[in-house]
């Protein structure tokens, strides 16, 4: 509902796997660079683990398994996005930060039909920047995942 | 302030006035004169009526306006409280509490206006008119008019401000000075002013005040001095205040190894602060229990009325504090349990008046604080549980086997109700019997690592014990490594630890088809790997090779059921902060929570008894496990015991019950600290006294000379039994901690020196058992300043 009344709006950018994403700024808490973090067993495995943010304990989600995206590299230090999600506040491991953009509302469109699956549901649609593609990222819905930690209840 | 804020805090508001209200109606039932009470009452009926119309909150306002208009004519003492109308009123109560509940999901207040219930109050109220005040005038149009209008929105709000003052001022009985808005209104220039300077407005303090009494002039001074703070706000304070504590615990390493006086000054200063906010924030979360008892005596009245029988409730210590999310957590099952005791307890009043009982049952609360816990006791003086017919229905049920049934213990029998599918067997009501049986009760007071037990005199009354921990928020845990990850288990269901040394790894533990097990005590304890429950199978060989092949056993208890659990490593015990895990991990059932250790990484907490389930440990029914227990019980029809073996004086055996055993320690001579005469140490945060049995037991005319002696430097680490009696705790040194063993102790014979009960052939050896009340007498007498001081003034401090 942010982007409907205003003009413009404000992303924070990051990249994943060579693609750009943005969320809105304003559900961003902090950016910070990769910190200890405790595994947890039998976990699905998109949650990478716990982290101690200043005495809160955060779910540090993959995005790029989240997003059904190549893994990680190993040796490739992740970032934490952390957002403000209904259930309090979740960090997104991203590859690399971006910078802030502001977009107008005109450059918005919705993800093309041949986008499907689960994915779908998680990216709102794309900004059409000057000279790449930013896909703006649904964080109730990447955060969300009751149906991963479905699928992994399943599974075992 | 947004509209939502405000409906927000009116919810809130009306939420706290409603359950008063339920307590008052209850209260002035008996006592049906009390002024004050039906001031109290009238007020808050309202209050509501007033904001709802404010907020537009139509229906409820109707309904809300009806049941003042009743309240206006027993207010004035034009008519008189009956059961009958408190059961109105309390429809009434129970219609808003509905109606509140719509607005806070839905925003607006439903599509039911209660007609029937409006109808009824209003019934009620014009019968009360046509009795007692026919002649009387302006009054009954005033309170037919469906909504009232602004102006009598004005008139009785005045007529509320000069209420008070009128009523104290006027001796006369109540019928004749109701007060009328003609006659109030020139009145309000005189009275309204010192009202208004002496007292704030009512509603705000009364909302302040929530659950405690309103009347009482002081209280209410009190209360101005208190605000309204949002959970989530303590909540975070709680968490800042951790890192605080850690962030101090780093400055302290570092103010030490770098030797600057005016650093350790202020890291020391620092360090008590800290530890004092910590306290202070802990107790911000404290809440009296007397907040959910506070709707008992409805309940009660409900439950008694609905049955027919006559029931008085008691409340001793309603004051005792408790944090808030256990407070939460035993909400229901006390619900459940004084439910209980009105329904099954306690008899019709021509039954007790047989038995020679008074009419009215009495029905009591009383919760207190001991040894760390709070104890909540509640009793009834009804007709008790009849062993028998408890044995005859067990059978029945095919529960136990007659055989088994004849060998139970009383208590043993009398727990039987807590099984499930038991409970509310013996007649369904509908008062008992919704699906929360006693098995519920146990479950969940257990889920918060607390106790349920039952005792009861046939013909005389039964008393539920429940014990539960002060806080959920900070546990004791032992923290263990697995994988490289640490660990905590929750304290309650840890019972010992076990460590088996590399040579013996191969004969200790054996394979039943294939399925590890471990003899404790000649019983086999089933084995759990963590690294491979938890999936860290890569680690397990490098876990093994650091501990030079040695297995670390953590023996647990999940519902009735022991296993044991292998670790890489066992490290301490901390008490450690719970947080909940997030929704993301919510299915993983292995986990009840995650914690932040000293070094600031976040730990895992073991769920136990989801461990257990996942490991297959626990998959029997609880029935088929009591049937093992009661066989276990046939075989030998004596109570075994387990006692605590060890070396004493002169290289005497001796044993205590492990039952009175609270840990056992190890502590270097070094930290053995003189107070007085008294050996003390410091322990978690306490100074423990410590008893050494070889002064105990030494003849009395040397007692003096060897207590007084301090100990010998050059000596080994001490062992010490540290034991809980009567509340206090303490130390008992011994020489030499042997073995726990199980064992009937029935060859006994007297004891043949002080402080010792009596002489038994445990394990075919004579051993002595120890009397800890007798050693403490000696010790107390021989020691001065007693124990108890010497801790008191430690506090002080």
């Amino acid at each position: 509902m942010a982007q409907t009344s205003v003009q413009t709006s404000q992303f924070c950018t990051f990249y994943l796997d060579k693609l750009l994403f943005g969320v809105e700024l304003k559900g961003v808490q902090e950016v910070i660079r990769s910190l200890d973090m405790t595994k947890v067993p039998l976990a699905p495995a998109v949650v990478s683990g716990l982290i101690n943010l200043r005495g809160q304990i955060v779910t540090a989600v993959d995005l790029r398994r989240r997003l059904e995206l190549e893994p990680r590299p190993p040796g490739m230090l992740a970032m934490n996005v952390v957002v403000r999600s209904e259930d309090g506040a979740v960090s997104l491991l991203v590859d690399e930060i971006g910078d802030v953009v502001e977009v107008e509302e005109d450059s918005f469109e919705l993800p093309p039909e041949t986008l499907r699956g689960s994915v779908r549901t998680m990216i709102r649609g794309v900004h059409k920047l000057n000279d790449r593609l930013m896909h703006v990222l649904d964080i109730e819905k990447a955060c969300q995942m009751t149906d991963v930690v479905e699928t992994a209840a399943k599974g075992r | 302030m947004s509209d939502s804020d405000i409906v927000q805090d009116f919810l809130v508001e009306s939420y706290e006035n409603l359950d008063r209200l339920d307590r008052e109606l209850v209260g002035l039932e008996k006592n049906p004169h009390d002024r004050d009470a039906l001031a109290s009452v009238f007020r808050t009926i309202h209050t509501i009526k007033g904001t709802c119309g404010f907020l537009g909150f139509n229906k409820l306002e109707k309904v809300a306006h009806v049941g003042e208009n009743l309240l206006t004519r027993l207010r004035d003492g034009q008519l008189t409280l009956n059961p009958e109308l408190t059961t109105a009123l309390l429809g009434m109560v129970d219609a808003v509490r509905q109606m509140l509940k719509e607005i806070q999901s839905t925003g607006h207040d439903g599509e039911v206006d209660y007609p029937e219930l409006r109808e009824t109050l209003t019934r009620l109220q014009q019968a009360g008119v046509s009795v007692v005040m026919q002649a009387e005038s302006p009054a009954p149009q005033e309170v037919l008019l469906p909504l009232p209008t602004p102006e009598k929105e004005i008139a009785a709000a005045v007529s509320e401000a000069v209420a008070l003052p009128a009523t104290a001022a006027l001796e006369k009985p109540a019928g004749k000075k109701r007060p009328k808005p003609v006659k109030l209104q020139p009145a309000e220039g005189i009275i309204s002013g010192p009202a208004r300077a002496d007292e704030p407005p009512i509603s705000r303090q009364e909302e302040v005040l929530g659950s405690q009494q309103v009347l009482d002039s002081r209280s209410r001074d009190k209360a101005a001095e208190t605000i309204r703070v949002g959970v989530n706000v303590l909540d975070k304070l709680m968490t800042l205040v951790g890192e605080l504590v850690l962030a101090r615990n780093q400055l302290l390493q570092i103010s030490n190894a770098v030797e600057d006086a005016s650093l350790q000054a202020v890291s020391q200063r620092m360090n008590l602060i800290a530890t004092e906010l910590q306290e202070e924030v802990m107790k911000t979360r404290m809440q009296p229990i007397g907040n959910i008892w506070s709707q008992f005596p409805r309940t009660v009245r409900d439950v008694a009325l609905g049955c027919g029988k006559e029931v008085g409730i008691e409340m001793e210590g309603k004051e005792t504090e408790l944090d808030k999310t256990i407070i939460e957590a035993i909400k229901d099952p006390l619900t459940h349990l004084v439910r209980n005791s009105v329904d099954h307890g306690i008899e019709l009043p021509e039954v007790r008046l047989k038995a020679g009982k008074e009419r009215s049952g009495r029905l009591i609360l009383r919760a207190f604080h001991e040894g760390g816990q709070v104890n909540i006791e509640i009793s009834d003086d009804g007709a008790g549980l009849s062993q028998d017919r408890l044995r005859k229905k067990a059978i029945e049920r095919a529960v136990i086997t007659a055989e088994q049934a004849a060998r139970m213990t009383e208590r043993e029998i009398f727990n039987l109700i807590f099984l499930p599918g038991f409970s509310t067997a013996e007649k369904v009501t509908n008062v008992s019997g919704r699906g929360v049986g006693m098995d519920v009760v146990k479950t969940n007071v257990e889920k918060i690592g607390g106790t349920v037990d039952l005792q009861s005199t046939f013909g005389q009354g039964t008393t539920v014990r429940v014990k539960i921990p002060l806080t959920l928020a900070i546990i004791p845990a032992l923290v263990v490594t697995c994988g490289g990850d640490r660990y905590a288990i929750p304290q309650v269901s840890l019972l010992e630890l076990v460590r088996l040394e590399s040579d013996k790894v191969a004969k200790g533990i054996e394979l039943v088809h294939g399925a590890p097990v471990y003899r404790l005590r000649g019983r086999l304890l089933p084995l759990v790997y963590l690294s491979r429950e938890l999936k860290l199978a890569a680690d397990a060989n490098r876990a093994s090779e650091e501990n030079d092949g040695a297995v670390n056993i953590v023996v647990l208890q999940a519902d009735e059921r022991q296993f044991g659990l292998v670790v890489d490593q066992i490290n301490d015990t901390e008490e450690i902060v719970v947080k909940p895990l997030r929704k993301q991990l919510k299915s993983v059932k292995t986990f009840a929570g995650s914690s932040i250790m000293g070094d600031g990484k976040v730990a895992l907490i073991l769920d136990v008894l989801g461990l257990a389930q996942r490991a297959s440990v626990v998959t029997e029914t609880r029935e088929r496990v009591l049937t093992e227990k009661t066989t276990e019980a046939a075989a030998d029809a004596a109570e075994k015991q387990t006692f605590l073996l060890f070396a004493g004086p002169g290289d005497s055996r001796m044993a205590i019950p492990l039952s009175t055993l609270a840990r056992l320690e190890e502590f270097p001579v070094t930290q053995v600290e003189m107070s007085g005469s008294q050996w003390v140490t410091q322990y978690r945060g306490q100074i423990l006294p410590l008893i050494r049995l070889s002064v105990v037991m030494e003849e009395r005319r040397h007692r003096l000379r060897a207590l007084q002696a301090p100990p010998s430097p050059n000596s080994g680490p001490i062992q010490v039994l540290v034991l809980n009696h009567e509340g206090r705790s303490f130390g008992l040194v011994v020489e030499q901690i042997l073995d726990i063993v199980e064992d009937r102790a029935d060859v006994k014979s007297a004891a043949t020196r002080p402080s010792v009960l009596y002489s038994v052939v445990i394990g075919n050896r004579v051993t002595e058992l120890l009397d800890i009340p007798a050693i403490l007498r000696s010790s107390d007498a021989s020691a001065a300043p007693p124990a108890v001081a010497i801790k008191s003034a430690e506090v002080g401090n």
